[in-house]
C-alpha cells in the first residue's frame, strides 16, 4: 500500500481537456453505430471501448439487471466457456473488461496492434459482444458473487452511506436504484430476463464505438465493423424520466460500528449539456472540487484537521446527476464538521467566488488541458464521453475559451438557482457518538 | 472484490500489496560522484547525472505530448522507522505542504495548480516522494518548489497539531474502519518480528497520538538531504537542459552524513503462525504470507523473477490458476489472488489471499490455497500457461508507456530500494528467462510451512437494531 496526501476521488466531475485537441473522427458503421476515432501512432498499442445506453438506468424495476448482464457476457458466449474467454485474451497480451455505470454500459479491449494478436482478440471481443449465451452455471455463480458484493458494500460505511444518498437523492428514479441490486432483487433474475436485456439494449443504434491507438481509417473502420456486425440494428433507447427536484430536505443517519462517521450531502445536480454547465463546473472548483486550493477542503481539512478527505463536485449524466458534498470524521466531530460544510456552501451561494479566486480556478482548469489528454487512455475515455451523450465534436476546440468566459456573476447567478442548501439530503453512517445531522432542529 | 489482489505482473503492480522487502542495508553512500552526464545506459532514451552534493537525476524523454511529470524520491519510510515513532515518516510528508520561509503554508499547491498542475505525495515502505505533473516548459517551477522545502521546511507547531489530527482520521477511514486492513496490519505485525516491515506505513494509532514536531524536525534534518534524493523526470524535455535546471536550483546545497538505518534482519521463522482478528464485518477473510527474499537479497536474481512468474500464474489474469479453478472450477472462494514484488528493501513476503465463496469456510479456502502452493512444488507449469504469462508481460510493458508517470513511478521504485532503474528496463527478458523448473524450484524452496504466517478475519455481528434513522420534512432543515 502506498499513501498519499490527497484521497483522490474518481468520478469527479470529469471534464477532458485538450490542448492541441486531437482530431476526431466520425462516422456509422453499416448498421447504424456511431463511430468515434483518433489515430495515435507513437506506440504499436490500440484501445477500442464499445459503450451502449445500458447502465442501471435502464433496469426497468428490475434491480441489477444491466450489472449482471453485462457481467455474464463475458462468462460464455458463442459456445466459448469463461476459461475459454479469459484465455484467448490474456494468451494474446490483451486487457479485456467489462463495466456497468449508471447511464453507460461497455466493453473495454487493450491490445498490441500487430495483427495477429488484435485480429483474434477483435473476434473475440465481437463474440461478447453479439453472442452471449448466459450460461446457467455461470449465472449462479456470478449471482452468488453479487450477492457477496452486497455483503461487503454492508460492512462499509462509506457504500453505505453512498447507497443511501442515491436513494434519498432520486426516490424512485431510476438513478436511485442500486446498479448492483438488493438481496431479493438479485436472486429474482432469470436467465431470460439477461437475454431480454441484451436483445433490447446490445444493438447498434444503441452503440457506439470509440477506438484510439496505432491503426489506420480504414483499418478503424473495419475494425469497427467486424466488432458490431453481429449485432441487431435495433432501436435507440426512449429517454429517461425526468429528475424531479426533491420537495424538502431529507436527513438519514444510519447507525454503524465504525469510529467515523461518512457525510455525504446534496441533491440532484446536473446533466452533461446543461445550460448552467460551465459556471458550475467551473464555480465547484473554487468550492470543493480544487483538491488544496478549495474552500471545503481549507475549511474542514486545513483549518481544523476533521478530515482526510472533504470535498463537493457535481456527476454530470444524461439526466441531472448529483451535486454531492462529503467528507469523514471521528464520530464524536460531526456535529462540527457538518456545520463547517454547511456555512461554507452557504457563504459561497450567497456570495460567490472572489474574482481572484476565479481567475486561478480558471488556470488551474485551462493550463491543465495538456496533461488531461496526454495518454490514449485518457483520450478514449474523453471521446466515448463526447459521443455517448452527443456534444460537439468540436467540444474540445471551444472548451478553453468557454471556461475562460465564465463570470463571477454567472457562477453566483447559477448557484442562487441551482443549489438549494434548504432542500439538501444529509447522510451520516457512523458509530455511537454520532449525532442527528445538524439541520434537524426538533 | 478482493482487496490488495494482484491482477497483473509488473513492477508497479505489487505495490498495491504493501508487501516489504528484505536484507541488508541499502543505505546511499555518498563517495565518489562526478559530475558526469550520462552513465551507462542501455535505453537511448533514458539519461542518468548525479550532482556533486549526490543527488541523483534521471530523465526519461517521452515526446508523445506537451507534459512532464516530475517526482522527487527520498530514501526514507516507514521501514526506517523504529518503535514509538512509527508513521512519523507520513506525517512528514503531509507537513512538507504546510511552508517555507519563502512559500507560506499551502502555496506550493497554490502555485502549481494556478499553473495547471497537479501534484502530490506518497509514502511506501521504503521511500516517501513528491509530485507535480505540469506543462513541459514549467518543469522550473517543480525544481524551485522542491529544492527549497528539501532544505528549509518551517514545521510550524500548530500546523502539526492539526496535520497529525487529519493523519488519524486517515488512518480510520483506511484501517480502523476496514476490517479487511485491520487484519492485514495485525497479519503483517506477525508474520515480522524484527523486520520493520512489521509497522504499519501509517503508524500505530497510538504513536501518532504521541508523536511530536519536534520527532518530525530531527528526521527531516535526518534525511532531507540531496545525497540522500532521487529526482526523475519523465516527459516532453531535453535531459541536458534538464540536468542544468537540476545544479541550478539544487547544486547549492551541502550533503549530509546519512548514517544508514540498523539492518533489523527478520530471524529465521521456526515455525508457522497464525492470528484471528474479530471486528464488526459480514465477510471472513484469509491471507497467507511466505518469507520470501527480494531481488536485492536473494542468493541469485533469477529466483526473484520465478517467485513474479508464480504470482503469474496463480493470478496473472482471469485465465489464471486461483480464478481459474477456485472461483469458477470449484467455486471455493469469492475471490481470490497472490502477490508478490521483487522491489523492495528488505525480505518480503508471498502473499496469497481471499474470501471464500457463500456456503464455504475459510478453513476450505486455506486448504485449497495450499494444494495450489504443493502443486506448484510437484508439477512442472504447463508451457501453455507459460506462455500466457509472459505475452501479458511483454504486452504489459507496451502499455505502460501509455502513461509518463508509471514510467516515472517504476524507475523511482526501483532506485529507492537501491535496484536500478535499468531493472525495469530488462524486467521482461529476465521473466521470459524463468522456464518451469525454476518456478517449481522456488516453490520448492521459499513456499514452505515454516515460513508462512496465516491471518483470518473472523466477522463479528455488526449490530443493525439501532438501524435508520430518518427526519426531514419542511421543517427538517434551516
Amino acid at each position: 500500500m502506498v499513501l498519499t496526501r490527497v484521497f483522490l476521488i474518481t468520478g469527479l466531475c470529469w471534464v477532458g481537456l485538450v490542448q492541441a485537441t486531437p482530431e476526431i473522427q466520425h462516422w456509422q458503421t453499416s448498421n447504424g453505430a456511431r463511430v468515434y476515432f483518433v489515430p495515435a501512432h507513437e506506440l504499436p498499442m490500440v484501445d477500442v471501448r464499445v459503450v451502449f445506453d445500458a447502465g442501471s438506468a435502464r433496469d426497468g424495476g428490475k434491480a441489477g439487471l444491466a450489472l449482471m448482464t453485462n457481467g455474464l457476457m463475458d462468462e460464455g458466449a458463442a459456445g466459448l466457456d469463461s476459461d475459454e474467454l479469459a484465455g484467448r485474451f490474456d494468451s494474446l497480451g490483451a486487457q479485456f473488461g467489462g463495466h456497468s455505470m449508471k447511464d453507460m454500459a461497455m466493453f473495454t479491449l487493450r491490445s498490441l496492434n500487430d495483427k495477429h494478436l488484435l485480429q483474434p482478440a477483435l473476434k473475440t471481443m465481437a463474440q461478447v459482444l453479439s453472442q452471449p449465451d448466459f450460461p446457467t452455471d455461470a449465472l449462479e455463480r456470478e449471482r452468488a458473487r453479487v450477492l457477496t458484493s452486497l455483503q461487503h458494500e454492508a460492512q462499509s460505511p462509506g457504500a453505505i452511506s453512498g447507497k443511501a444518498f442515491y436513494s434519498a437523492v432520486y426516490g424512485e428514479h431510476p438513478y436511485g436504484q442500486p446498479a448492483n441490486g438488493t438481496e431479493e432483487s438479485i436472486k429474482a433474475l432469470t436467465r431470460k430476463d439477461l437475454q431480454n436485456y441484451h436483445g433490447r439494449y446490445y444493438v447498434a443504434h444503441n452503440a457506439l464505438v470509440a477506438i484510439v491507438g496505432d491503426v489506420s481509417r480504414a483499418e478503424a473502420e473495419q475494425m469497427a465493423e467486424n466488432l458490431l456486425a453481429g449485432l441487431k440494428e435495433g432501436e435507440a433507447v426512449q429517454a429517461l424520466p425526468k429528475v424531479t427536484g426533491l420537495a424538502h430536505a431529507k436527513n438519514i443517519h444510519i447507525d454503524h460500528p465504525s469510529s467515523q462517521t461518512h457525510v455525504l450531502m446534496g441533491q440532484p445536480g446536473m446533466r452533461r449539456g446543461d445550460d448552467d454547465y460551465f459556471p458550475l463546473y467551473v464555480g465547484n472548483h473554487v468550492l470543493g472540487g480544487g483538491g488544496f486550493v478549495s474552500r471545503i477542503t481549507n475549511e474542514v481539512r486545513e483549518k481544523r484537521g476533521l478530515s482526510y478527505s472533504a470535498y463537493s463536485y457535481f456527476t454530470p449524466m444524461r439526466e441531472e446527476g448529483p451535486f454531492t458534498l462529503g467528507l469523514q470524521t471521528a464520530n464524536k466531530n460531526v456535529a462540527e464538521a457538518l456545520t463547517v460544510l454547511k456555512d461554507t456552501l452557504d457563504t459561497f451561494i450567497q456570495q460567490g467566488p472572489t474574482e481572484k479566486e476565479l481567475e486561478a480556478s480558471k488556470k488551474n482548469i485551462t493550463g491543465g488541458l495538456a496533461l488531461r489528454t496526454d495518454s490514449n487512455k485518457d483520450i478514449i475515455g474523453y471521446i466515448a464521453m463526447i459521443g455517448f451523450y452527443g456534444q460537439p465534436l468540436d467540444y474540445l476546440d471551444t472548451f478553453i475559451d468557454t471556461v475562460n468566459a465564465v463570470t463571477v456573476a454567472q457562477v453566483r447567478d447559477a448557484y442562487l438557482r441551482r443549489v438549494i442548501p434548504p432542500l439538501m439530503v444529509t447522510v451520516t453512517v457512523g458509530g455511537e457518538q454520532g449525532v442527528e445531522p445538524a439541520g434537524s432542529e426538533h | 472484490m478482493g482487496f490488495r489482489s494482484s491482477k497483473k505482473l509488473g513492477l508497479v503492480s505489487g505495490l498495491v500489496l504493501i508487501l516489504s522487502a528484505c536484507g541488508t542495508t541499502s543505505m546511499h553512500t555518498t563517495e565518489a560522484m562526478s559530475e558526469q552526464s550520462e552513465a551507462t545506459t542501455r535505453s537511448a532514451k533514458v539519461h542518468e547525472y548525479f550532482l556533486k552534493n549526490g543527488l541523483k537525476l534521471i530523465v526519461k524523454e517521452d515526446h508523445r505530448a506537451p507534459v512532464v511529470v516530475s517526482q522527487i524520491w527520498y530514501k526514507i519510510g516507514p521501514s526506517y522507522e523504529y518503535g514509538g515513532i512509527t508513521g512519523v515518516s507520513h506525517v512528514l510528508e503531509h507537513m512538507m505542504f504546510k511552508g517555507t520561509r519563502k512559500h507560506a503554508a499551502g502555496e506550493f499547491s497554490r502555485i502549481i495548480s494556478e499553473h495547471g498542475g497537479r501534484e502530490n505525495a506518497f509514502t511506501g515502505p521504503d521511500y516517501t516522494a513528491y509530485f507535480q505533473q505540469l506543462e513541459a516548459s514549467r518543469l522550473p517551477i517543480s525544481f524551485e518548489m522542491e529544492s527549497d522545502r528539501m532544505r528549509n521546511l518551517l514545521l510550524p507547531e500548530d500546523e502539526f497539531l492539526k496535520e497529525v489530527k487529519v493523519v488519524m482520521e486517515e488512518r480510520r477511514m483506511r484501517t480502523e474502519d476496514k476490517p479487511g486492513s485491520l487484519t492485514y496490519e495485525q497479519f503483517k505485525a506477525t508474520a515480522f518480528q524484527s523486520s520493520p516491515y512489521q509497522q504499519p506505513i501509517i503508524g500505530w494509532m497510538n504513536d501518532l497520538e504521541n508523536l511530536t514536531v519536534a520527532d518530525l524536525r530531527s528526521w527531516y534534518r535526518q534525511w532531507y538531504a540531496p545525497n540522500n534524493a532521487t529526482v526523475i523526470v519523465v516527459g516532453d524535455v531535453n535531459p541536458d537542459e534538464v540536468f542544468k535546471l537540476a545544479k541550478k536550483y539544487f547544486g547549492s546545497f551541502k550533503p549530509s552524513t546519512i548514517v544508514p538505518a540498523k539492518p533489523r534482519l527478520e530471524p529465521e521463522q521456526k515455525g508457522e503462525r497464525r492470528i484471528t482478528v474479530k471486528a464488526p464485518a459480514e465477510l471472513p477473510v484469509l491471507i497467507m504470507g511466505y518469507k520470501t527474499p527480494v531481488l536485492k537479497t536473494v542468493d541469485e536474481p533469477w529466483k526473484a523473477y520465478a517467485l513474479e512468474m508464480v504470482a503469474g500464474v496463480l493470478s496473472g489474469g482471469k485465465s489464471a490458476r486461483l480464478s481459474k479453478e477456485l472461483v469458477r472450477g470449484k467455486q471455493l472462494a469469492n475471490s481470490a489472488g497472490a502477490g508478490y514484488s521483487l522491489a523492495s528493501r528488505l525480505d518480503s513476503l508471498f502473499i496469497l489471499e481471499g474470501v471464500p465463496a457463500k456456503g464455504h469456510t475459510v478453513a476450505e479456502l486455506e486448504q485449497a490455497l495450499r494444494e495450489q502452493v504443493e502443486r506448484l512444488s510437484t508439477e512442472l507449469v504447463d508451457e501453455v500457461e507459460l506462455e500466457r504469462i509472459k505475452a501479458q508481460v511483454v504486452a504489459a510493458k507496451v502499455y505502460e508507456q501509455d502513461s509518463v508517470f508509471y514510467q516515472a513511478m517504476q524507475m523511482g521504485i526501483l532506485e529507492t530500494v537501491d535496484l536500478s532503474w535499468q531493472v525495469g528496463e530488462d524486467y521482461v527478458e529476465n521473466l521470459r528467462a524463468i522456464t518451469a523448473e525454476q518456478i517449481r524450484q522456488v516453490a520448492r524452496e521459499f513456499l514452505v510451512g515454516d515460513g508462512l504466517t496465516v491471518g483470518v478475519l473472523d466477522p463479528q455481528p455488526i449490530d443493525k437494531a439501532a438501524g435508520h434513522k430518518m427526519s426531514g420534512g419542511h421543517n427538517g432543515s434551516h
